[in-house]
């Protein structure tokens, strides 16, 4: 096929020439004049142009997420429905309830974010009309507002919560329909071009590995949330870009063993974090916002390479392994191995990750996730640490404490874990490891922390542990009602 | 025209929602970048300078003329006019750079192209080159080089501080960094420039002050002020960031429209909008406070170093408000505070919400928490004792005659069980554990009038039409603070008729000529009195009419809720309108104001700068995490004086709002240069503003409904956009509450602001010891 399809509102779009770097903000702005979703930032860290996408899951359910317009690239929308600001009304063609409540409640000021903001209340009111407080933070993680200090927002969702009328909504209404007409425009690869700028969408993931095979150069281009970034903020040219966030999005727990498949987004995994690795659901929750959990892959993280992204210090901590595949070619490496030096990994041309394969902890793992970064949410991680620990009749027989944002990789801590193995589980030995972190890091000093608070709350990461392990009821974290 | 008699809806000082906030969830509030475009519109984009300070040896635009689309490229040497965009008339603010650049970040060419993407790319292919110079990039660097000042200085005195400080009981000396601020406002800054006949140009701009586009315009265009006109319906906010700085914007946007005779827009992207544009000034502020045993301040010096960057911009009057509000609330029986207004090679700084007000206050809040911790009493106990009673003077010898806050914080006190709680908070840091409280209750005096008395005018124009029907127009720009329906609401109640009858329109220097700026929270004051003028002109024109025509003595002829009462007739308001438009009666009227009784002298230092002052006051209660210096923040209370609020649901809305945004000042909004001079916080993936979980989850807000301005302002409301925005301050302080537990109080915690996670956590290690 050469054609990509979506459905816009309540029209079908049928495009062929589409680049690679092609965003959706541009398309729905300058291309269809929807002017209510706003450009903010161009990095899907603002959200005024918050739009929901409507995609059919592996169970072939309809869902409709908040996603960020200016990072999402018009491939990435083949067989979605895209739904906006101008789509939304009431029953009875007015406003639609989460925009009425915006307006009772003085949700509005300068009105630039709020088109972005009704949107993401819109796909919360969705799914979870009950969302109490905690839960409305969530939802807007991904959404600034500079005017209101959000009081009079989170109680429009609040009020609006209450009120109810989700089954009467018109995206409920017309569900069947829409889910009908987006399975009608899957199928079979779509390579799309505007010029030399080329866009590849694979059918399935055997498609993926051939056309790989084909395009060694390809960029893989997966939620986005990052190349999404080279194209509005370096002008990098990505062509040829072949677009895979629609595939491997298989999760399976057998045999003591998550296998996640590379194209589960943040969000996806959450109810498996919550259900098998509770330790790390806060920490889960404040990777990116909403938005971009809802499009960023578990895969594209790793392989990124980032030194900073979210999920390999804690996936490393808990022993993962990574599936690269290339061709019909699979081959397995403990997840560490994956990060040779900043900027380099062990990725073959052609050659793509396929799934990560965690361990389920056992009897005696002690498990914990943390994350520093100036702001609580939506921010990029400062120092991020996954500690797994296993004791064994009052000593420690296994240690695996990984970082992020302390060295050019995500990596563990070797001389802080020697300090810990084959100690008795008490303190010395954790004050112990954490001297020895200076010896295992020397972070750099950035925009984001010096090296000093890096080595600093890094030792103190430690010792929190430690703490939380030791005496269970301590007040040890903020917010403390919300833990219960 | 429909007006229920006894139901008239927006009426002054009722709740009433936002004009546009329908329009806004829908998403059909137009912007600027939302206007249709003129056929064949170009696109301009800026070239930024990649050297903090240098001489521009070569500019090659080779690449960027031959990418697709470009029509050609701006430099200096192509601008007719004046290359100056300075507000202060210093001229040393270039539109685009001419042969000195002097930040990294300043504008040193624009793109002209079919596209904005191709005038993007294209600007990315320039290569300029340069020979570096040495680059001063902090302010106490540049005082102690003996760096220029980039505007005068400025000192206020009063009594003799030196011996009242060397005589003082107690002394303390300290020195606070207070960091500054982006404003993050949604809508970057945009301007579409279309030419007309002769020598015209129309704008749309994002502006706060279209009188000075106008004239900033008219200045590089050569062509005189009343060719020029400038249109804002609505920005996307402001916050002081698009006072002055949206003026080089719709500079190039005309320039390039003249020259190519198209419609040209002009729009950077957010990393370019946070580089190339001015900040909130961040100030190096050098205290010594002189007290006696009660804690009551016996003398005050204090030094604000401020980075102003490489140009005056508005650093003047800035760094002035710096010191008009050094006091905050707070008596100085002897005093010397004085500016240093430091020319760094940085961007220039300008307005930002509160004006160098906030990092004037901070200053007065420290030296009472030094003093506090010093004495060992609680922190509200000694704002209590040094509290300005009514007859003292200020610093700028103006006679404090207002004062209310000994009520306001009494009942704010009580209302958010302060005590109680700051005892509450002392038990549970007694138990010696990782988290850690603290708590919080800090004022604002804040001194309303623009200190350039000249500012203090406005005006309105007021069409009633035939049927009935009344549009309103002034002189002040809506930017979300709901300015334009509290005036509606003013002219609604002028004529008692629903405010559905009245229709705002957008602001352009067509209809009001020579406005100030809607800055310094005097938008509703200035234009709301204009427009009650204009109101009042007309009403009188119908008056005398009605008198004649249904023969009543004009004292007898009233007007009443959709009707004018003539003696014992009740007249609807169409007909009556429709009656004195056959009579030929003038339907339309221009207001104006000028604020009374101001009056300031530099030179001196002495005066009445202000009309009247606004207070408030918020108590905080924070969290803090000391093993890795995150902190929440559990709880607000805010008592916030607005005189009589024409709108309380949306004062209440900018009180909240402003507190959000002055916690975020002091706490997680960092700007970090590297050591080239490069900010590296230029976008909100690195700079941080507050999101929904950051504000504080119990956030109870009140206004103090019993206050009435006491001087004549507009229905005796007070200004409500700044004074606010000084209670983030309250956060602040908690939070080095918070961190002084941890050695038991004996000493202030004295973090500098923002008190990021890291700067918490260094300052509890090293308390800790």
């Amino acid at each position: 096929m050469t054609q990509l399809r979506f459905l816009l509102n309540d029209t079908e779009i049928a495009l062929t020439e589409v680049g690679a770097s092609d965003t959706l903000l541009d398309h729905l702005r300058l291309t269809r004049r929807l002017t209510g979703t706003k450009e903010g930032c161009a990095e899907g860290d603002c959200g005024a142009c918050t739009v929901l996408s409507g995609r059919l899951t592996e169970d072939g359910a309809l869902i409709y997420e908040p996603i960020n317009a200016c990072i999402r690239l018009m491939a990435s929308c083949h067989a979605t429905h895209v739904v906006t600001i101008e789509h939304l009304r009431g029953p009875d063609g007015g406003l639609h309830p989460v925009q009425q409540a915006m307006v009772d409640h003085h949700g509005s000021q300068c009105g630039f974010c709020t088109p972005g903001i009704v949107m993401a209340l819109y796909g919360l009111w969705m799914t979870n009309p009950e969302a109490g407080e905690a839960e409305i933070e969530t939802a807007l993680q991904g959404n600034i507002c500079r005017c209101t200090g959000y009081a009079p927002i989170i109680r429009a969702a609040l009020a609006v919560g209450a009120a109810g009328g989700q089954t009467q909504d018109a995206l409920a209404r017309e569900r069947l329909a829409v889910a009908a007409r987006l399975r009608s425009m899957r199928g079979s690869r779509v390579s799309l071009a505007r010029g030399g700028d080329r866009a590849l969408i694979p059918a399935d993931t055997d498609d993926l590995a051939a056309l790989l095979q084909e395009e060694p150069g390809a960029t893989l281009v997966a939620g986005a949330t990052d190349v999404g970034l080279w194209v509005t903020k370096f002008m990098r040219d990505i062509s040829p870009a072949i677009f895979i966030g629609h595939l491997m999005k298989e999760i399976v727990v057998e045999n003591g063993t998550i296998r996640l498949g590379a194209g589960v987004t943040y969000s996806e995994a959450m109810p498996l974090i919550a259900r098998h690795l509770p330790q790390a659901a806060e920490y889960w929750s404040r990777i990116g916002g909403w938005q971009v959990r809802n499009a960023g892959t578990i895969g594209a993280n790793i392989a990124n390479g980032s030194p900073i992204g979210d999920t390999p210090p804690l996936l490393i901590a808990l022993g993962a392994r990574l599936v690269l595949r290339r061709g019909d070619a699979r081959r397995e490496i403990p997840l560490e191995a994956f990060f040779i030096e900043y900027g380099k990994q062990d990725r073959q041309p052609g050659e793509f990750v396929e799934a990560v394969l965690i361990p389920l902890p056992g009897e005696g793992d002690r498990i914990a996730a943390y994350k520093i970064s100036k702001r609580r949410d939506s921010d990029i991680t400062a120092v991020a640490a996954g500690i797994a620990i296993r004791v064994e009749e009052g000593r420690i027989a296994s240690a695996r404490l990984a970082f992020g944002g302390m060295a050019g990789t995500p990596r563990r801590a070797a001389r802080a874990e020697a300090a810990l193995l084959g100690q008795p589980f008490a303190a010395p030995a954790f004050d112990a490891a954490g001297r020895a972190l200076a010896e295992d890091f020397q972070p750099l000093t950035d925009m984001r922390a010096s090296a000093a608070y890096r080595a600093t709350v890094a030792r103190n990461l430690i010792r929190r542990f430690w703490l939380e392990q030791s005496e269970p009821g301590l007040p040890l974290r903020l917010r403390q009602s919300e833990e219960a | 025209m429909k007006d229920d008699s006894t139901t008239l809806r927006g009426q002054a000082h009722q709740d009433l929602i936002h004009d546009s906030a329908a329009k806004h969830v829908a998403g059909r509030a137009d912007y600027t970048d939302d206007l249709i475009e003129p056929v064949g519109t170009l696109h301009a984009y800026l070239g930024l300078s990649t050297c903090a300070h240098g001489r521009i040896t070569g500019m090659d635009f080779a690449d960027t003329l031959a990418h697709p689309g470009v029509l050609g490229v701006l430099t200096a040497a192509d601008l007719e006019g004046v290359n100056d965009v300075s507000p202060s008339g210093r001229g040393d603010d270039p539109i685009l750079a001419d042969g000195l650049v002097q930040f990294w970040g300043q504008p040193v060419f624009a793109v002209i192209a079919a596209t904005r993407d191709q005038a993007r790319r294209a600007a990315h292919k320039a290569r300029i080159s340069y020979d570096p110079l040495p680059a001063i990039l902090d302010p106490v660097a540049a005082l102690e080089a003996g760096g220029p000042y980039v505007t005068e200085p400025l000192t206020l005195r009063r009594g003799d501080a030196a011996g009242a400080l060397a005589r003082a009981r107690h002394r303390i000396a300290g020195r606070l960094a207070v960091g500054g601020q982006d404003h993050f406002y949604l809508e970057g800054q945009i301007a579409l420039a279309i030419p007309g006949e002769d020598d015209e140009m129309a704008l749309h701009v994002s502006t706060q002050h279209p009188s000075e586009v106008q004239h900033m315009v008219a200045h590089v265009l050569r062509v005189p002020s009343h060719s020029v006109v400038v249109n804002v319906r609505r920005m996307g906010g402001g916050f002081g960031g698009k006072e002055t700085q949206m003026n080089l914007f719709a500079c190039v946007a005309a320039v390039a429209a003249r020259r190519w005779r198209s419609a040209v827009k002009i729009r950077p992207d957010r990393d370019d909008d946070m580089i190339a544009t001015g900040k909130r000034h961040d100030f190096v502020i050098d205290y010594r406070a002189g007290f006696d045993d009660e804690g009551r301040i016996t003398a005050i010096e204090g030094d604000f170093i401020a980075r102003c960057g490489f140009s005056a911009d508005l650093s003047g009057p800035v760094t002035d408000r710096a010191l008009f509000h050094a006091d905050n609330a707070y008596y100085y029986p002897d005093v010397r505070v004085s500016s240093h207004p430091m020319k760094t090679n940085t961007v220039s700084n300008t307005a930002f919400r509160g004006f160098g007000g906030p990092q004037g206050c901070i200053m007065a809040e420290r030296v009472i928490e030094e003093i506090a911790y010093a004495l060992r009493l609680d922190p509200l106990e000694v704002r209590k004792r040094n509290l300005y009673r009514n007859g003292q003077l200020t610093p700028y010898h103006q006679e404090v005659q207002d004062q209310i806050l000994p009520r306001l914080i009494d009942e704010l006190e009580e209302s958010s069980d302060y005590q109680a709680r700051r005892r509450a908070v002392l038990d549970w840091n007694a138990q010696d554990g990782v988290i850690r409280k603290g708590i919080a209750l800090t004022p604002v005096k804040f001194g309303i009038s623009f200190t350039n008395t000249a500012f203090n005018q406005a005006g309105a124009l007021i069409h009633v039409y035939a049927d009935g029907s009344i549009q309103l127009n002034h002189g002040g720009t809506e930017m979300g603070q709901g300015l334009n329906t509290k005036v509606a609401q003013v002219v609604a109640e002028a004529f008692q008729c629903d405010i559905s009858r009245i229709k705002i329109t957008r602001t352009t220097t067509e209809k009001v000529p020579n406005t100030s700026a809607t800055a310094a929270s005097s938008g509703t004051d200035l234009n709301g009195m204009a427009a009650l003028d204009a109101a009042e002109q007309i009403k009188a024109r119908l008056v005398a009419f009605v008198a004649e025509r249904w023969q009543v003595a004009p004292d007898r002829v009233t007007f009443a809720p959709g009707h004018l009462r003539a003696g014992d007739h009740l007249i609807p308001f169409d007909q009556v309108i429709r009656a004195a438009y056959l009579a030929r009666i003038h339907l339309s009227a221009a207001g104006f104001y000028k604020t009374p009784k101001i009056h300031w002298d530099r030179a001196t230092g002495r005066g009445r700068p202000f009309y009247y002052f606004a207070y408030g006051a918020a108590v905080a209660e924070v969290s803090v995490d000391t093993l890795t210096g995150e902190y929440v923040i559990d709880r607000a209370d805010i008592l916030h004086d607005v005189g009589r609020s024409l709108n309380p649901a949306l004062d209440r809305g900018q009180v909240e709002g402003a507190f959000v945004q002055g916690a975020g000042w002091l706490t997680t909004e960092e700007l970090w240069w590297d050591g080239d001079g490069r900010l590296r916080t230029h976008a909100p993936s690195t700079y941080k503003v507050p999101l929904a979980s950051d504000r504080p989850r119990i956030f109870n807000v009140r206004l103090a409904d019993w206050s009435e301005a006491a001087e004549r302002t507009i229905k005796r409301s007070k200004a409500v956009g700044e004074p606010p925005f000084v209670l983030g301050i309250s956060v602040f302080e908690a939070i080095n509450m918070a961190v002084a537990s941890l050695a038991d109080y004996r000493e202030p915690a004295r973090i500098d602001a923002p008190a990021t996670p890291e700067r918490v956590l260094m300052a509890a290690e090293r308390l800790r010891g």
